[in-house]
């Protein structure tokens, strides 16, 4: 049999296909790694028990609590009635099932797509769902990797399986090479800009080229993370040795034998040469500039150089309609420098852009400056771990002398399912991945940013990159 | 999901048409965190009439429900079909049913079949003359028997043969357990086990 050429997220699928659908029936796939929260899985457990089904796996299953837990005051109950009511279910039902679980004050805790990767658990080559759409970001590993329903949460924790109807593939080409201050968020930020918040339907996203090889694998998470604000279930990112380097040594990475079977393998992914993608787009690195919203859904954004576009240029009449909204909700006038934003609140943090190299390229523009008057910084790392590792290199002391509040790992304002909310008509920038209305608290404003833009906001309290404090401005 | 051929239950009759899946339940109760334990949300805003059929003692345990026609009209609730079944219910029969209530009983186990207004009339009276007649439910003929009324009923193949062999989604890939068991025999060594629980460095 010839092998035709194929992409990366085509052999990803090949290899876990179980049963091959036919007459236009899905394909079953086999699922590697399943990943549960406290929100989309009770109604799944409940069925399983409903059913008189055991987890099939649950040493192919892993829990945390993310969306619903407090950042502050973790070592008392939690106020919310609700919220407490998801996580103890949550916890009832990992004793109940076999499921591992990592609960509030647990140092493996956190947000579920910091936790995976960094426990050596997301690995090239494997399929990863979770019910949660930035399940994505385990793409960054060459993983196929995407966000299920509740329904299908159940059907994974029962099967191992999950029925997928076939995708196609879209190339998203990144090369040259990123100047100073400009980073993964502004790339995929400007992606999403440029495709729109639909363009990815119907499509696995593959990262490619000079840019994104030069990536470290936790850009690569930020990039992979917002292909769902694309409109693509997955994002993925071919594994080179950037990504055997970041694997080797963690605790569930392979070992011994193992290893070197895995990275064998791991070495064959990258998509063959003539291989035929759906869809291919370009983007060019060299010209790029920091990347801000400035509406209400994800790809409403523009340089942070420019300025608050007018509706009345937009030549589709849904989108000059939708820009007209969004200026309304976001008390924006057309013309206005984006530079001249002033925002509320700045938060760093969700699983867009809470690792450790969030957080210290945060630190090193914040250190030894002073915060811009009345605005708040919060900074919320994405897990236990990387909370007590920025803590063992000083980074929480630099957020406190700025007067940020350093606080507990979760996905804390990025969605407010926690106290930590934006009031109404606040106004922020947030290194997170949405901009809906309302998103960060009833009536919040948002500003999607990179962690150095939100820095450098943070000092001069209008949206800013660290090139204009340089100018001394 | 059980195996569904044959069922004797306590039959209602419930002189409405037109039940959407707001009156089955209301939205407020959409916000639990579980699969069951829905049956106090049945018909919720009715249930406040001490009048209303099932606050009658004879009907406390219905378990074959007679409707008018356009059952199930409305939102595309799922937890409409989890009520009804959480109250007791195992089958519905009406003339006329919203197709995606019809899709999501099937899902859950919850039996919808078509009779004619003149059966499910003939029905209404022999169990209003009579409260807590049973009704007997043949997904193998497709009868449905209330005393000497027996009524055909109808249901789609596909729906009817998943009830018969007691399948869900979750029972449907369940059919190819084997190639799931072959697939996981083949699964090699460094692929990811959360279990045992590792240590970080």
């Amino acid at each position: 049999m010839s092998s035709a050429p194929l992409t990366l997220a085509e052999k990803v699928w090949n290899d876990h296909l179980v049963v091959k659908g036919e007459n236009g029936s899905p394909d079953l796939l086999y699922i590697d790694l399943h990943l549960v929260h406290e929100v989309t899985s009770p109604q799944a457990f409940d069925g399983l028990r409903l059913a008189g089904r055991p987890v099939r796996r649950p040493d192919l299953t892993i829990a945390t609590e993310d969306h619903n837990t407090p950042t502050v005051d973790i070592d008392k109950p939690i106020a919310d009635i609700t919220s407490r009511t998801q996580i103890e279910a949550l916890r009832k039902n990992a004793a109940e099932f076999g499921i591992r679980i990592h609960s509030l004050g647990d140092v493996d805790q956190g947000i579920v797509h910091v936790v995976g990767p960094q426990l050596g658990l997301t690995m090239p080559g494997i399929t990863v769902v979770c019910g949660d759409s930035h399940t994505s970001t385990h793409g960054a590993f060459g993983a196929l990797a995407m966000g299920i329903g509740t329904s299908e949460v159940e059907h994974v924790l029962a099967t191992q399986t999950l029925p997928l109807k076939a995708f196609k593939t879209m190339a998203i080409n990144v090369e040259g090479i990123l100047r100073p201050g400009v980073t993964a968020k502004d790339i995929i930020l400007a992606v999403i800009a440029k495709i729109g918040t639909g363009g990815g339907q119907g499509y696995v996203l593959e990262y490619r080229g000079s840019a994104i090889r030069a990536l470290s694998m936790e850009a690569r998470m930020t990039i992979c993370n917002m292909s769902i604000e694309a409109g693509a279930r997955a994002g993925m990112v071919a594994p080179d040795q950037i990504t055997f380097d970041y694997l080797k040594g963690r605790p569930h990475a392979p070992e011994g034998a193992d290893w070197d079977a895995a990275v064998e393998y791991w070495k064959t992914l990258p998509t063959d040469d003539g291989a035929r993608f759906d869809a291919e787009v370009f983007l060019d690195a060299n010209t790029l500039d920091p990347f801000v919203t400035w509406g209400t859904n994800p790809g409403q954004g523009v340089s942070l150089l420019d300025v608050v576009p007018n509706p009345a240029d937009f030549a589709d009449p849904n989108d000059k309609a939708a820009a007209e909204r969004a200026l309304e909700y976001m008390d924006l006038t057309p013309g206005t420098k984006m530079k001249d934003i002033r925002v509320d609140t700045v938060f760093l943090g969700s699983c867009t852009n809470s690792r450790i190299e969030d957080l210290r390229a945060a630190a090193s523009i914040i250190k030894g400056k002073t915060k811009a008057e009345g605005v708040r910084m919060m900074v919320v790392p994405g897990s236990a771990r990387v909370r007590l590792q920025a803590e063992s290199e000083g980074l929480d002391q630099v957020f406190k002398d700025f007067g940020a509040e350093w606080r507990f790992a979760g996905c804390s304002m990025c969605l407010g399912m926690n106290p930590d909310q934006l009031a109404p008509g606040e106004r922020a920038a947030s290194t997170s991945n949405r901009n809906f209305e309302g998103r960060q608290g009833k009536g919040s404003r948002t500003h999607l940013v990179s962690p150095l833009v939100a820095a450098a906001t943070a000092i001069r309290g209008t949206l800013s990159s660290p090139a204009d404090l340089e100018e001394g401005n | 999901m059980e195996k569904f051929e044959t069922y004797t239950g306590v039959g209602v009759p419930l002189r409405r048409s037109n039940v959407d899946t707001d009156q089955i339940i209301p939205a407020v109760y959409l916000k639990r965190i579980t699969k069951t334990g829905f049956e106090d949300a049945l018909f919720a805003a009715w249930r406040n009439d001490p009048e209303f059929i099932l606050n009658q003692d004879a009907y406390r345990n219905g378990s074959v429900l007679f409707a008018g026609p356009d059952f199930g009209t409305g939102s595309s609730r799922e937890h409409a079909v989890w009520a009804l079944r959480d109250f007791g219910f195992k089958a519905v029969f009406s003339s006329k049913f919203a197709d995606i209530f019809r899709g999501n009983s099937g899902k859950q186990g919850l039996v919808t079949g078509i009779i004619s207004d003149a059966d499910i009339e003939k029905i209404w009276q022999a169990l209003e003359a009579n409260p807590g007649l049973e009704a007997t439910v043949d997904l193998v003929a497709k009868t449905v028997t209330v005393a000497d009324i027996r009524a055909d009923f109808e249901i789609d193949e596909y729906t009817r043969w998943r009830l018969l062999e007691g399948l869900d989604d979750i029972g449907l890939t369940l059919r190819d357990e084997q190639s799931i068991t072959d697939f996981e025999a083949k699964r090699e060594s460094w692929r990811p086990k959360t279990l045992p629980a590792k240590g970080a460095q």
